[in-house]
């Protein structure tokens, strides 16, 4: 199980009456890309947000890196974590959203610095140094006195994923990260996110972006109705898909 | 540009009638104000530093930044409490907000200064079990005590609703985006909704620091001195009654302004990355 750096087994999750989740299960391997695709309303976005439990599962287990989301297990009783635990297991996993959600009153290089300075107890020096570097692997190098609303999408994601970055997480976790974008500010991104595979990143993507699924993604799930209905390597699962939902889903985004 | 229009621009005789309008009157205003005796600008004019008046004007700034001061530092307490998962702190802050705003400040001014009938003494021990430490209650809350308790205490019921609103008003987007990157709940506070909530809260806040720098007043009712009490001493005596209400009328415009100029300071210092375009 440790040479697991996502598992999740049996994996439910409602919201009221609403079942969103039916049971999942999932294996990610360390430097692994998984590509999440399915039709809205699938549960693709609530899984990831599970993993680093900005959401409580109702059932079954999940682990990242061999330690229980949200839990501690002793004997056959679990423990529910603390809110400063649950809090330190963030730091190791990146998270980026649909929507940036930078900080609008900092400016690019403030957005990067704020967690390894407050969270980490960085000195300012050295976190605006790591800043510095992470903004310029973006592209971002000439817009670090920036604020967020004197940038365009495409250029907030990548502030976005740098500031996730800062952390030094060993996973990563993105949101359909293109979805809020204009198609011409799709590839900066994309490009940005192809780097970090290259470099060993293990990453769990939930994503439209098909080609980027087929030429970077390592595995493919596709999910329907909070259940996964097919996975496989990308190239297989979109060139050969063996369900019927998994055809007709292709079909309608290729 | 190699063509620029030339077009004749609409008329706005509305505007110029109107201004005539105005102008007029206020010609007149300005007349009546130099020629009517009875405004006695010579009174005015011997008031406006007078010991008892710049007295007065001492303490209305003292209570207004105190009080504010208990308002704005209660009001974040509360606001946080109310909107607490802890059902305890929410259900506390919202009996305190219900309280202190359903009553008027006059009676809680009162009820404070007259807090020693209520408890003789007041005492510092083991609930139900044996005191300390004990005083005299008339002996601690002083006229000055029981202004600054009335005041603040009932300014911070007010100031719980406008920071909440402030609070609510920060996308939920952004505490997500904190709670990812690890930061703990207090951070997130005072680092990332906070900063963004100033936006929203200061406006309002802008507006009870003016009205409690006339609220203030009440405290005649518990004997205590501040610059509206300054003036009514004075022309209970004097009979110059309209002089010194522009006294008082002048000091509290001049505090008015001072504040809206700092209030437009504290707003463009928060508006950063939201006006820079």
């Amino acid at each position: 199980m440790t040479e697991l750096m996502v598992k999740a087994e049996g994996v439910h999750k409602s919201f009221g009456r609403t079942e969103v989740l039916k049971g999942i299960d999932l294996e990610v391997r360390p430097g692994e890309v998984m590509c999440v695709i399915g039709p809205s309303g699938s549960g693709k976005s609530t899984l990831l947000r599970c993993v680093n439990h900005l959401e409580k599962i109702n059932a079954g287990r999940l682990w990242v890196d061999g330690e229980l989301v949200g839990y501690t297990q002793k004997g056959d009783k679990l423990y529910e974590l603390r809110d400063r635990e649950v809090a330190r297991k963030r730091q190791e996993i990146g998270m980026v959203f649909q929507r940036f959600n930078l900080f609008p009153h900092m400016t690019a290089v403030e957005n990067v610095m704020e967690a390894p300075v407050q969270v980490k107890r960085e000195s300012r020096a050295e976190a605006r140094d790591h800043a510095m570097r992470l903004l310029t692997q973006v592209g971002l190098a000439d817009k670090t006195g920036s604020y967020p609303s004197q940038l365009s999408g495409g250029q907030q994601q990548r502030v976005a994923i740098a500031r996730a970055l800062a952390m030094r997480p060993k996973l990563m976790l993105f949101d359909e990260p293109t979805s809020a974008l204009d198609p011409e500010l799709v590839g900066d991104v994309l490009a940005v996110m192809r780097q970090l595979a290259a470099d060993g990143m293990t990453m769990v993507v939930v994503t439209h972006e098909m080609g980027f699924a087929r030429e970077v993604g390592d595995s493919l799930v596709f999910m329907d109705g909070g259940v996964v209905v097919e996975q496989g390597s990308p190239r297989e699962v979109i060139a050969a898909p063996q369900h019927e939902r998994t055809r007709s889903f292709l079909a309608k985004v290729l | 540009m190699s063509n620029p229009i030339k077009a004749v621009p609409v008329r706005h005789p509305g505007r110029w009638l109107a201004g005539a309008v105005i102008l007029v009157l206020a010609a007149m205003l300005a007349h009546s104000l130099v020629t009517n005796e009875n405004f006695h600008w010579d009174v005015v004019g011997k008031y406006l530093t007078a010991s008892n008046v710049l007295n007065g004007l001492k303490n209305t700034l003292i209570l207004t930044v105190l009080s504010m001061a208990i308002g704005i530092v209660g009001g974040i307490l509360l606001a946080v409490m109310r909107l607490s998962a802890n059902p305890l702190l929410s259900w506390t802050a919202a009996a305190y907000i219900w309280l202190f705003r359903g009553t008027p400040v006059i009676t809680q001014l009162l009820f404070w200064f007259f807090l020693a009938a209520l408890y003789p003494r007041l005492g510092l021990g083991i609930p139900f079990g044996p005191t300390f430490l004990s005083v005299d209650t008339n002996s601690l809350i002083a006229p000055f005590t029981a202004a600054l308790l009335g005041l603040g205490l009932n300014e911070a019921a007010y100031m719980a609703e406008i920071v909440r609103g402030g609070i609510l008003s920060v996308d939920h987007g952004q505490t997500e985006a904190a709670e990812a990157l690890g930061m703990s709940r207090a951070k997130i506070l005072r680092r990332i909704v906070l900063p963004q909530a100033m936006r929203v809260i200061i406006p309002p806040t802008g507006n009870e620091t003016i009205s409690m720098l006339k609220t203030t007043s009440l405290v005649i009712v518990i004997a205590y001195f501040e610059l509206m009490t300054a003036v009514q001493q004075i022309y209970s005596r004097n009979f110059q009654t309209i002089p010194l209400l522009i006294v008082a009328a002048i000091w509290y415009l001049l505090l008015t302004s001072i504040l809206t100029v700092v209030q437009g300071r504290i707003e463009k210092h928060f508006a950063r990355g939201v006006a820079t375009r």
